[in-house]
């Protein structure tokens, strides 16, 4: 068997979360989400919509990485100036992105953490577009090093909202809210575990070769729940293998994640 | 143009992170005496920079980023030492709250930012729809600005303008909900007929939200400006850099602002450094 690598393993990991999404566009933010929503569109999902990373709409999905400026193939176009009508405010989209914090609820952070509003003690991003995205449109999380200060027990801000009922007030519809998928280096997890109120909560659902229940447990800063069966998750092919590669010239994806370890330990 | 403005306005900048921002403006800000500016923007090195000057009594925005180098460090100094007030939106809030500004209306209801922190720590009001469904629904404040300053490809004294690139972001938003807005082009001409009229459906906002062009040759540098130039990733290494080592912007503002336009663009090399530089790749 060819070495398939960890980074490998969770591209095609996270390709599955974009199967069966019908004609939306597929957003992965990151070299391991982009590089997976690629794959599932040249593979089992060639209705997917995707832009090149800009503001073109394409159906080949373009490579990461150094490449021509015009090497793209124009098929449509979803400017900013138009993404909040087009895309995110119609629900036609899916994005799987890698917020700073992910805590029990599903609830992301991307903007500060520690301090206040006022004096943050570590200011990031901001919020970006993550109030929307989660309001209105699936969404699914990558994180290339599972610990406790990802997953942690309750958001420092809350930047994307989730399955938490305290922060639900009367009469708001929060029917848009859907967390599908999170892949980190350790296992799958999915937002149908028994949460609070009926609402999800997050569950292992694989775990990659060689990891346990336990080790995904004690790098996670709230209790997890478990699929009855934890099957080990699968590995690309060599035809996932080669759609991966031509995608990624450069193997950018090789500095995901830490060393960029084999998905199984030889021996 | 930048005397037209006065201490505590609020004005907006168009672009997006590291694009299209009208960077030569926002320096003759830089190069004056304003102060207890209210800033809206999606925001980039302009944000930064006004920061570091502290220019800013309030911050409005939804991020502040410099794309390739994601956190934009002289922002977060400014954030991290609590020099600013701030109302943090989401991207799309943000648009909504200019196009309240821009149709004259109080608010603009949204469901974008329900189950989050940001109607709390921003002060957001809640509305409910006053038909059956009743639905709550978030007010979006109106983003009313006293001047927006924007960079277009092409202009003629009267404020007709064109706007190319692949992307023009937010930029006749902000136009639209100011009370003045100051525009900045690569190329000036005089009368637009004469010169460009089949690039006519490039006018991306009418004359009548323009109130003062200027022609500023790689007046976005070091943002991008397609198709003219790129963005300069290594001027904003250099101000990123900057930082952290000196970290004090009196002694680092005559590299990014300098005493002029022409002794700024002097610093990266001049203009015919800045029109090869190539278009980004995303």
């Amino acid at each position: 068997m060819t070495d398939v690598t960890l980074a490998e393993l969770c591209i095609f990991a996270c390709s599955e979360a974009f199967r069966n999404n019908g004609e939306i566009v597929a957003t992965g933010v990151g070299p391991v989400p982009r590089l997976a929503a690629g794959l599932a569109k040249l593979t089992h999902s060639p209705e997917l919509m995707m832009t090149d990373g800009e503001c073109y709409l394409v159906e080949q999905p373009v490579p990461i990485g150094p490449r021509q400026y015009d090497d793209r193939k124009k098929a449509g176009w979803l400017p900013f100036s138009r993404f909040f009508d087009s895309a995110v405010w119609t629900g036609r989209r899916h994005a799987m992105v890698t917020p700073t914090q992910l805590d029990r609820f599903g609830q992301i952070n991307l903007s500060y953490m520690g301090g206040t509003y006022r004096q943050p003690k570590t200011q990031m991003l901001g919020v970006r577009g993550f109030p929307g995205n989660t309001i209105y449109h699936p969404n699914s999380f990558f994180f290339p090093a599972h610990g406790p200060r990802v997953f942690v027990p309750e958001v420092d801000m809350i930047s994307g909202a989730g399955y938490n009922p305290a922060k639900r007030v009367a009469g708001g519809n929060y029917a848009g809210i859907d967390l599908r998928t999170i892949v980190t280096n350790l296992c799958v997890m999915d937002f149908q575990g028994p949460g609070v109120d009926g609402l999800g909560a997050i569950r292992v659902v694989s775990l990659h070769p060689g990891v346990t229940f336990e080790d995904v447990q004690a790098a996670t800063g709230f209790e997890l729940h478990r699929a009855e069966t934890l099957p080990e998750t699968a590995l690309p092919g060599p035809d996932e293998l080669a759609v991966i590669a031509s995608l990624d010239p450069h193997n950018i994806r090789a500095s995901v994640i830490k060393d960029n370890p084999l998905a199984r330990k030889a021996g | 143009m930048v005397a037209q403005l006065s201490d505590g306005m609020t004005i907006g900048i168009g672009g997006w992170g590291p694009r299209r921002k009208p960077m030569a403006l926002v320096r003759e800000l830089l190069r004056s005496d304003l102060k207890d500016l209210t800033i809206v923007a999606y925001g980039g090195a302009d944000v930064g920079m006004l920061c570091a000057a502290g220019k800013v009594k309030k911050l409005v925005f939804a991020f502040v980023s410099l794309d390739a180098i994601p956190l934009e460090p002289w922002f977060r100094k400014a954030r991290e030492s609590g020099q600013l007030d701030v109302l943090e939106v989401d991207e799309g809030m943000f648009q909504w709250g200019l196009k309240a500004a821009a149709f004259q209306l109080p608010f603009l209801p949204t469901r974008v930012g329900l189950g989050t922190d940001l109607a709390e720590l921003g002060g957001l009001k809640t509305v409910q729809s006053p038909y059956d469904d009743g639905e709550t629904l978030i007010a979006m404040p109106a983003l009313k600005l006293d001047a927006a300053l924007i960079h277009v490809n092409r202009s003629d004294w009267r404020g007709n303008v064109q706007v190319f690139g692949p992307d023009t972001y937010y930029d006749e938003w902000f136009a639209k909900a100011a009370a003045k807005t100051y525009v900045s082009c690569e190329e000036l001409v005089d009368r637009m007929e004469d010169h460009y009229p089949e690039d006519a459906p490039y006018n991306l906002f009418e004359r009548c939200f323009v109130n003062g062009v200027v022609e500023m040759p790689c007046g976005a540098h070091p943002s991008s400006m397609p198709p003219h130039y790129g963005w300069d990733m290594k001027a904003f290494k250099a101000y990123a850099d900057a930082a952290k080592d000196p970290g004090d912007w009196d002694a680092v503002k005559d590299r990014f602002v300098g005493a002029s336009e022409a002794d700024y663009l002097a610093n990266f090399g001049g203009k015919e450094a800045v029109a090869v530089l190539p278009l980004p790749i995303f």
